[in-house]
């Protein structure tokens, strides 16, 4: 990789050569330096939304999420610090505080990212008391079901549905902690004339919002589903 | 076996399924290790009436769901100089609290268990302790040391954090904390 369009940069005081315009958890990838993601997933857009991928940036106070900040000429990044790891911690506690988020009792038990990032990190406990929130399950599929209650909002079934299924039938409705997702003009999942059925959203879905009815999630779950699909489009 | 010089211990049980307490016994053979360095001084394994005085250790399964837990996890607190919350429903609150999700909380899972589900003489009972209108996690209540979640915890991860702890370490948690 050489010549017009590339950029040089330090990761970690490792020097980096990326492609201009890339983002910092792609050169840092190819450089075979893990960040931690959830809402991140290869093959769909960056949205950005669940922080865990922050890093430091050399001469910035503030901390920039590496899956929508692009590489530049001589920056200079930092993906793991006592600081990086605190701040970690800190947004999967909140992530496990904003719903009712009982591991026992979910689908995703012991397939689910949330839960193995709150290992990863030793989440033991929750610092702030927990939301017991009472949102919608829609259960009117005929195999696919939503439960609002353990969604943490990353929009990879939003995603998918939009840039790979290309029908856009799920997307968000109100703001901040009230957000949800919604199928179509918020109807019931079964009445929607638009959803094809294809699964993906509970392919993708990094916890037990999203699921198959009557099948063990470990069969349903594909994160390489989006990108397999991209790169067979490609060829 | 001599009781001087070792650790005073408790184990205490308050809403839970004693899952957790199952998974303590399952260390097994290490059991007897520990048996060397504590001195067992409260439990639901024994006959004890009141919670002791200057405790070095307890550990605490289940969430704290009605006022007699709740009287008695203070007590705990102010008694106790290290004190471990043990599985999901002391951590977390868990299965034990998915009755806040309901609309009227402890009112209407008293009404579904003694009137709607009762075969004969359906009567919410008044003798027994007042369900608390949430359940909470120990953490809500008292301050909590250490915490070791899982539904139940493993008795590895029991064992790990425990000898930790009685040899005056900090246990950590890194990759090794796991709801569910």
């Amino acid at each position: 990789m050489s010549g017009v369009g590339t950029v040089k940069l330090k990761i970690n005081g490792v020097e980096v050569t990326a492609y201009e315009g890339e983002t910092i958890l792609d050169a840092a990838k190819r450089a075979g330096i893990r960040i931690p993601t959830l809402c991140y997933l290869e093959g769909l857009s960056s949205y950005g939304s669940c922080r865990l991928c922050i890093v430091e940036i050399k001469g910035s106070p503030r901390l920039f999420p590496a899956c929508t900040t692009p590489v530049s000429n001589g920056m200079e990044v930092i993906t793991d610090s006592e600081r990086l790891r605190k701040y970690r911690k800190m947004t999967i506690e909140l992530l496990l505080s904003e719903k009712p988020h009982v591991c026992a009792v979910c689908v995703a038990n012991g397939n689910c990212e949330l839960q193995d990032l709150a290992r990863e990190f030793g989440v033991d406990h929750l610092r702030v008391e927990r939301e017991w929130t009472r949102q919608k399950i829609d259960l009117t599929h005929d195999f696919l079901v939503i439960d609002n209650n353990r969604c943490i909002l990353c929009t990879r079934c939003v995603r998918v549905c939009d840039e790979i299924e290309g029908v856009h039938v799920l997307d968000i409705k109100a703001r901040g902690k009230d957000s949800q997702i919604i199928i179509d003009m918020d109807d019931d999942w079964g009445s929607s004339k638009s959803c094809t059925s294809c699964r993906k959203c509970a392919r993708v879905c990094p916890v037990g919002a999203i699921y198959v009815r009557d099948k063990p999630i470990s069969e349903t779950k594909d994160k390489n589903i989006a990108q397999f699909i991209i790169s067979r489009r490609r060829r | 076996m001599s009781q001087i010089g070792k650790v005073s211990f408790a184990t205490v049980w308050l809403s839970g399924c004693s899952g957790c307490h199952m998974s303590f016994l399952d260390q097994d053979e290490r059991l007897i290790d520990l048996a060397e360095k504590i001195n067992l001084v409260y439990s639901p394994l024994m006959d004890v009436k009141d919670f002791p005085d200057n405790v070095d250790v307890t550990i605490v399964e289940g969430a704290v769901g009605n006022e007699e837990q709740l009287n008695l996890l203070k007590k705990i607190r102010e008694r106790t100089k290290i004190l471990i919350a043990i599985g999901d429903c002391a951590v977390t609150g868990n299965v034990t609290a998915l009755r806040n999700t309901l609309e009227k909380g402890s009112e209407e899972i008293l009404q579904r268990a003694y009137i709607e589900l009762a075969d004969v003489n359906p009567l919410i009972p008044n003798d027994v302790p007042k369900l608390l209108r949430r359940a909470c996690p120990l953490n809500e209540v008292v301050k909590v040391d250490y915490f070791i979640p899982g539904c139940p915890p493993s008795a590895d991860l029991i064992n790990y954090v425990l000898t930790e702890i009685l040899a005056g370490r900090v246990p950590n948690m890194e990759g090794k904390a796991k709801y569910g």
